[in-house]
């Protein structure tokens, strides 16, 4: 075995030490200038970019999400406003017809009272009219007749007769 | 990452820790001790590559060749026949700065063939450059070589060695490499968007960036890690394409080399104390102890300002070198056995190691990278009762890994 070789294997050689000082702190410079810098960065800009997609895709994912609620929210409210519209509308109606109903029944009603009263009336200055004419002309007929008989004398004894008939008879 | 392979690396960790030491230790002892000076070279064998025909093979030798930094990249073959890649030599010597290729040292690596600039005389034994001594020993050899039971050192001087060896080839090689890649993956994001999904390259590495920035950066140091994910990339994939070149054939040993991982977790050493915030510091000079133990506690918290690091430093060496040297002893289990019939075992060993290897590659790569959050968490982390406890704990049981 020879210590001499070994020796030389953990004696820092001071040229390499030299060179690659040098060597390792020009790498450090250039790669550091050239290729990190540039290299690092754009590894970041594109995780920026990537993390700021995903926010706004989220973003807009919520936004969405936010909407589709809203939209069936309005709806329901829409529906709810509209059957209580219709609900309002059915009822005004049926309060419409049944006022209007009762209106011209009372109307019809009272019509045919004063209707009736009319005829009544007329009916009865048409009877007391006829009454008054049938009077006087039974009187004018009575008239006439007692004049036609008691027009001569032999009627009159006739009549006369027929008359004290008519007493006996009593 | 699942406890089984923890366990396994920790126990790794510590046999070559271990092992470290016991060479550190052996080789202090050798220096202590007088030594004679030696005519003969202790290596007769060694003379071309460590092997001669029909001789034994030193296996340890071959082992620590691949795993040793080299002053040319070495393809294949041996000795004068070897075909090897020359690789610029610069030294500091007495007389100035000395540049040549490795080629004028005609791949000798025992000290024979001497090369002369600026007055100054060179050698490679055993790819370190010695001066020169003014003639040759009886072999040939211009060093002069002591020896203590066939142990040897070399007396001669050394200059400064700033050379672009294999290693530093190799390095210069992943820095292009990485810059070519990453740069080209950031003009992706800009002529294809950033909206548009990643393809190619970029659809293998930005999960990568994205596991560093997430799960190291932000998991260990928190609110304020942006600063520091630059550096735990660059860190990171340093690390990774490194141990990857390492396990490919003719790639150069990088990772596993000490001087390395020296200035990878220098640099984490400083950038985590640059960084300190006051409860960093308090908890290190004003522990929450009775103060009758701060003697000891105060002594301990400043030793674990660097023994963190040194953990970092000695953690991916000595993985990375213990699974070559465990690859290349199976192979040699062939040359020591002289059979062909060791061969399906070894083959079947080695792959199995080398699969390992491939796991290990990535996964001290993340641990270097999650350990440097870890600790840099630790000193920016706002301490508040008794988490503070809790994350220096957690780094402390970490480091121990």
């Amino acid at each position: 075995m020879n210590l001499f070789i070994l020796a030389s294997l953990i004696e820092p050689a001071i040229g390499l030490i030299f060179w690659t000082t040098i060597t390792f702190i020009l790498l450090l410079v250039l790669l550091g200038k050239f290729a990190w810098k540039p290299i690092l960065n754009a590894i970041k800009t594109r995780e920026k970019g990537i993390e700021d997609a995903l926010a706004s895709a989220e973003r807009a994912l919520n936004d969405m999400r936010e909407l589709t609620s809203n939209n069936e929210k309005n709806l329901a409210e829409a529906r709810a406003a509209r059957d209580i519209l219709m609900k309002e509308a059915r009822e005004m109606k049926d309060a419409i017809i049944a006022e209007a109903k009762t209106k011209s029944q009372s109307e019809a009603d009272r019509i045919m009272a004063s209707a009736r009263e009319q005829i009544m009336n007329e009916k009865n200055a048409a009877v007391a009219e006829l009454k008054n004419q049938v009077a006087t002309l039974s009187i004018e007929i009575a008239e006439k007749i007692l004049r036609s008989e008691l027009s001569s004398d032999e009627k009159q004894k006739a009549l006369v007769n027929n008359l004290m008939k008519d007493v006996n008879l009593n | 990452m699942n406890n089984k392979i923890n366990t396994f690396k920790k126990f790794f960790d510590i046999c070559l820790l271990m092992f470290l030491l016991f060479i550190g230790f052996s080789n202090n002892l050798l220096a202590s001790e007088p030594q004679d000076e030696i005519t003969e070279p202790v290596h007769a064998t060694a003379n071309e590559h460590g092997h001669s025909e029909g001789g034994p093979v030193d296996i340890t030798k071959v082992a620590f060749e691949h795993i040793l930094d080299a002053h040319s990249w070495h393809f294949w073959g041996e000795g004068h026949d070897a075909v090897s890649a020359p690789l610029p030599v610069i030294l500091k010597g007495s007389n100035g700065i000395a540049c040549f290729m490795s080629s004028e040292f005609h791949h000798d690596t025992q000290g024979i063939i001497v090369v002369e600039k600026n007055g100054d005389r060179f050698v490679n034994f055993e790819e370190k450059i010695y001066y020169a001594n003014p003639t040759p020993n009886e072999y040939g050899q211009y060093v002069t070589l002591t020896a203590e039971e066939k142990e040897v050192s070399v007396v001669n001087e050394t200059p400064l060695d700033f050379s672009i060896t294999k290693n530093v080839t190799q390095m210069f090689i992943s820095v292009a490499l990485l810059f070519w890649l990453f740069t080209s993956i950031a003009k992706a994001y800009k002529t294809q968007g950033i909206t548009s999904a990643p393809k190619g390259k970029q659809s293998f590495f930005e999960p990568l960036i994205v596991f560093v920035r997430d799960d190291i950066a932000k998991g260990n140091i928190g609110q304020s890690s942006d600063k520091y994910v630059p550096y735990l990339l660059t860190v990171f994939f340093m690390i990774l394409v490194n141990n990857v070149f390492g396990l490919v054939p003719i790639g150069a040993n990088l990772t596993g080399n000490i001087a390395f991982t020296l200035v990878l977790s220098v640099a984490t050493l400083i950038i985590t104390n640059i960084n300190g915030n006051k409860n960093y510091w308090s908890h290190i000079f004003f522990p929450h102890a009775p103060k009758a133990i701060w003697p000891i506690l105060i002594p301990i918290e400043i030793v674990g300002i660097v023994t963190k690091p040194f953990a970092l430093m000695i953690r991916l060496f000595a993985n990375i070198t213990a699974g070559h040297i465990i690859v290349i002893s199976l192979v040699g289990l062939i040359f020591v056995f002289k059979t062909i019939y060791i061969a399906p075992v070894s083959v079947a060993f080695a792959l199995f190691i080398d699969v390992l290897e491939c796991l290990v590659a990535i996964l001290q790569a993340y641990i270097f990278t999650m350990l440097t959050a870890l600790f840099i968490g630790s000193a920016v982390a706002d301490h508040n009762g008794d988490g503070a406890h809790d994350s220096d704990d957690k780094a402390m049981e970490a480091a121990g890994h």
